[in-house]
């Protein structure tokens, strides 16, 4: 048992120090019925050589994202991730660390948290961040939650183009406590005003709006959060972390709260996790906020230092009262982040942003060209967007696969009413060669 | 230490722009943003030596003993984190058709089947990202259930006073009232007060076993059966799982749910605060309610199946932490059935070993044999005028990470001491050392006990000065609406 370093003579010298004759007698406030009779049934112990083959045999039925070549999106991206911040994350003064809650022995972490929230405050526009919720989607449920705690009120409004992953936990959690949500009309992929006002009443707690939405659109966001604060609802904003490298953000539009994906930020797409929850607030909410925050103090010889702060609304304290559950957040994706944005700077940021937008744009114009090919909906976008083709998009994706393209995320497995779309992502390290070799494709399929 | 701001300079650049090898004139978008984000301007070097040195300011399980009670920072192998970074898990899209991931898929069902196996379950849900996750993603699982079998998902949650903080919230978060029983004077489950406020409201009783005092939970079958005789269930918060592998497990004893938490008895990293893993185990009759989706197997293929309308929904954007999955099956596989009977033998003789050997020196309000951690008292030590957190600084001194102080909260001046089987008898050896220093100086020299910690990257900081003068945000210090 190599990581278990007690010997055999320690364990008889520990047991006569406890005053037991053996292990047994340690069990005895186990009932004899309860005791398990076999050894569980799993395979006995295997050398790490073994593990190793066996885990890697698996790892390797995966079509993984250095094999092919990825269109895919719908909340998780393939961006380029610097060397260094691979290195710095894998250090294990930090990931072997456990939540700082003695931060004298904690100051690396609890900064880098400290360094994180302000990083997402400046993406999103907002004076709040939090320590990080699980991923996007349970970042908007708690979002939904705090709307509905802060207006007294328990319906929501938001649109398909929301994340129908987002919205399908949003409801989970909500639905136990009463809160209900309805859905304004997007034809044409954005919201339609006069739908949203008609639905606005004084019983809505939160308008939910995705920027760029998930079909990859740019709406414009700002007279919708208007119209919701005319009523005295919240105006929550679902945003993608890039995009805010070239696009006005929530905060400055008058969003209320900002929630969204961090995977784009340095964090490997790991088949869905661990993900990255983003949350951002509006000053006044603060004390609303869920989960951990970190914050400036001084130690005994007014030193700078840094502790969590505001515990009182957590669980550990406040128990039934907290504004959340949550415990164990995703501390490590946090700091990666704050690294990937430390590494990227505002003009690398915006550079990357810049370079997805060309080139979605390059392949949307390109696939466009295709007789029978055409983008979905007449609207800006972003990194990516959803086109129609003359085929089935299942069709489309298959043939890509062969020839090592993952294509992209046919809308039919999210049931918004947009069977035939499929949705394509371009990020930063996609290459026109690449895209050429889609277009062809495509053609290739739809003539023959 | 200077934060990353600080250190910002214009023109400097952490990375090479993307190369542009497609014309990008025809764009033009709308609401362009008119500041950039005062991200910082720094190069790859000093973003590498901010982080190399602010990392080296954290205490961490590579470097000595964590004994948080109730957390189990056991070592993490390194061959678990290899596996997880390999490309063929890291590197996959969550969307990816299901026959070019069958791998992953597999890596998926194998981990559901060990857990089950060995926490005594039928069906299981990796999704849940975290431990309150899980007890969240449980209650869920309750409250539909019972709406389906009786039309009335019920009131009550019954939690004994020993309870996580977790707990509590979970059970407000699920829709649920929280009904406290008060532990019995042997720190125990109170068979006699939960027979006082079971009754046909009663959704569910939630229970840590080992409890949060470290001790096993004698009359479970007993609380488990009133339960059940009033209609409702019985869920396991699993934290304390490392103290039951190979020896009993919570479906034996009647749970018709339990989370574990892959970060703790599954050896999986923290990361200085997660991510952590909550999947949740369940009984037969509770199956048909786990979250969406649910992996099944059709023609020799893993595949992701959604259409399941008991289901309580989708808890997470996914899937769960994936990559905490990999970690925890390399972990199984590596320590076998052999292996994770060694691990809470070992467990819960080194926490035995700390009890007997600090019994003299610390109140043990609980005495009787404890499994996986041990809780001790500071009251002997206060009334000298040194509380617990004055202990757990001077911890840090000595090199040691504290124990969890003030938890559970029935116990005065807790000290919640966790060692897990990754240690040596000489470590623990050296921590019993410390601790008898400490109550020593607790009698000589009190005020050196109030002064620590000494040899920190910090001294002892204002906590209170924190939430008052609230800065989170390193450009809004001055700003007036926080």
């Amino acid at each position: 048992m190599h990581y278990i370093p007690n010997t055999k003579e320690d364990r008889a010298a520990m047991l006569e120090a406890i005053g037991a004759k053996n292990f047994e007698e340690l069990l005895r406030a186990i009932p004899r019925e309860l005791r398990l009779e076999k050894p569980l049934s799993l395979p006995t112990a295997k050398s790490e050589w073994e593990v190793r083959g066996r885990m890697l045999s698996l790892a390797q039925k995966n079509e993984d994202l250095t094999k092919r070549i990825s269109f895919m999106g719908a909340g998780f991206y393939d961006h380029f991730v610097p060397a260094a911040v691979r290195a710095l994350a894998a250090r294990s003064e930090l990931y072997t660390a456990y939540t700082p809650y003695q931060p004298e022995v904690s100051q690396g972490t609890i900064q880098i948290i400290y360094e994180f929230q302000s990083m997402i405050c400046q993406l999103f526009g907002m004076d709040a961040a939090n320590a990080s919720l699980y991923d996007g989607a349970t970042a908007l449920a708690e979002a939904v939650l705090l709307a509905r705690t802060h207006t007294n009120r328990t319906k929501i409004l938001w649109p398909v183009t929301v994340h129908p992953h987002y919205r399908r936990v949003a409801e989970t959690l909500g639905r136990p406590l009463g809160l209900e949500a309805e859905t304004i009309a997007s034809p044409d992929g954005v919201v339609s005003r006069a739908d949203l006002r008609g639905k606005l009443d004084n019983e809505i707690a939160a308008v939910v709006l995705q920027y760029p939405n998930f079909l990859g659109i740019i709406e414009e966001i700002e007279p919708l959060i208007e119209a919701a604060h005319e009523r005295g609802a919240m105006a929550i904003v679902v945003a993608d972390p890039i995009a805010m490298g070239i696009l006005e953000p929530p905060g400055a539009l008058g969003a209320d709260l900002v929630v969204g994906e961090g995977q784009a930020l340095g964090i490997p797409a790991s088949y869905g996790g661990p993900a990255l929850g983003l949350f951002a607030a509006r000053g006044e909410l603060v004390r609303r906020i869920p989960g951990r925050i970190a914050g400036v103090t001084k130690d005994r010889q007014n030193q700078r230092g840094f502790v969590l702060t505001l515990q009182t609304r957590e669980q550990h304290i406040r128990r039934e009262r907290a504004t959340s559950n949550i415990c164990t957040n995703q501390g490590l994706c946090a700091t990666t982040a704050a690294i990937y944005l430390s590494l990227v700077g505002p003009k690398g940021l915006r550079d990357i942003a810049h370079a997805c937008t060309a080139k979605a744009h390059y392949l949307a114009k390109e696939l466009s060209k295709i007789p029978g090919v055409a983008l979905a909906f007449p609207h800006p976008f972003f990194k990516e967007f959803a086109v129609r083709f003359p085929v089935s998009p299942t069709r489309i994706a298959n043939h890509l696969l062969e020839e090592g393209i993952l294509a992209g995320v046919p809308l039919r497995y999210f049931e918004i009413g947009m069977d035939d779309l499929l949705l394509v992502a371009v990020t930063e390290q996609r290459t026109k060669d690449e895209m050429d070799a889609y277009v062809a494709v495509v053609r290739e399929v739809i003539s023959s | 230490m200077n934060l990353i701001f600080e250190l910002s300079k214009k023109g400097r650049e952490g990375i090479q722009a993307p190369p542009m090898d497609v014309p990008q004139a025809a764009v033009s978008l709308p609401m362009q943003r008119k500041m950039p984000p005062r991200l910082p301007e720094v190069t790859e070097n000093q973003v590498v030596r901010h982080y190399v040195n602010l990392s080296s300011m954290n205490h961490h399980v590579d470097k000595d003993f964590y004994p948080l009670g109730s957390c189990t920072m056991k070592y993490n192998p390194k061959i678990n984190d290899e596996i997880a970074s390999h490309p063929g898990f890291s590197a996959l899209h969550p969307m990816q058709p299901a026959p070019t991931v069958q791998g992953a898929l597999q890596v998926l069902h194998e981990l559901s089947q060990a857990l089950c196996k060995i926490a005594g379950m039928d069906a299981i849900t990796l999704q849940p990202a975290a431990g309150a996750q899980g007890e969240l993603t449980a209650l869920l699982i309750f409250r539909a259930y019972l709406l389906k079998r009786d039309g009335n998902p019920r009131k009550k949650v019954i939690i004994p006073d020993s309870a996580h903080g977790t707990n509590p919230a979970s059970i407000a978060m699920a829709g649920y009232e929280i009904v406290q029983i008060a532990s019995g004077s042997d720190g125990l489950l109170d068979i006699g007060g939960l027979e006082r406020v079971v009754d046909a409201d009663t959704a569910a009783l939630m229970v840590t076993n080992p409890n949060t005092l470290g001790l096993f939970e004698s009359r479970i079958s007993e609380a488990v059966a009133l339960v059940h005789a009033a209609g409702g269930l019985v869920y396991m918060d699993g934290a304390n799982l490392n103290a039951l592998l190979g020896i009993t497990r919570p479906g034996d004893m009647g749970f018709d749910a339990c989370h574990l938490n892959l970060h703790k008895t599954f050896s999986t990293p923290h990361g200085g605060g997660g991510p952590g893993s909550g999947p949740v185990a369940v009984k037969k009759r509770l199956e048909p309610f786990l979250p969406l989706p649910v992996l099944s197997m059709k023609h020799g293929g893993y595949f992701w199946e959604w259409d399941r309308p008991d289901s309580i929904g989708q808890m997470h954007g996914f899937y769960g932490n994936f990559d905490v999955a990999v970690r925890a099956l390399t972990y199984i596989l590596t320590m076998g059935s052999d292996g994770l009977q060694a691990v809470s033998e070992n467990a819960i003789i080194n926490a035995n070993y700390l009890r007997a050997r600090l019994a003299e020196h610390y109140d043990l309000p609980y005495s009787q044999a404890c499994m996986h951690e041990v809780v001790f008292s500071g009251d002997r030590q206060k009334a000298r005028g040194v509380k617990t957190l004055d202990i757990a600084k001077r911890l840090l001194d000595f090199g040691f990470h504290p124990p969890t102080v003030y938890f559970p909260l029935i116990v005065h001046e807790a000290l919640m001491i966790e060692p897990t089987e990754t240690e040596s008898k000489e470590t623990l050896d050296r921590f019993v050392d410390a601790m008898i220093q400490i109550d020593r100086e607790s009698q000589a020299e009190p005020e050196r006990l109030h002064d620590a910690p000494m040899n920190t990257p910090v001294r002892r900081l204002d906590e209170v000065g924190a939430a008052r003068n609230l800065n989170i945000n390193y450009f809004a210090q001055t700003h007036g609406s926080i």
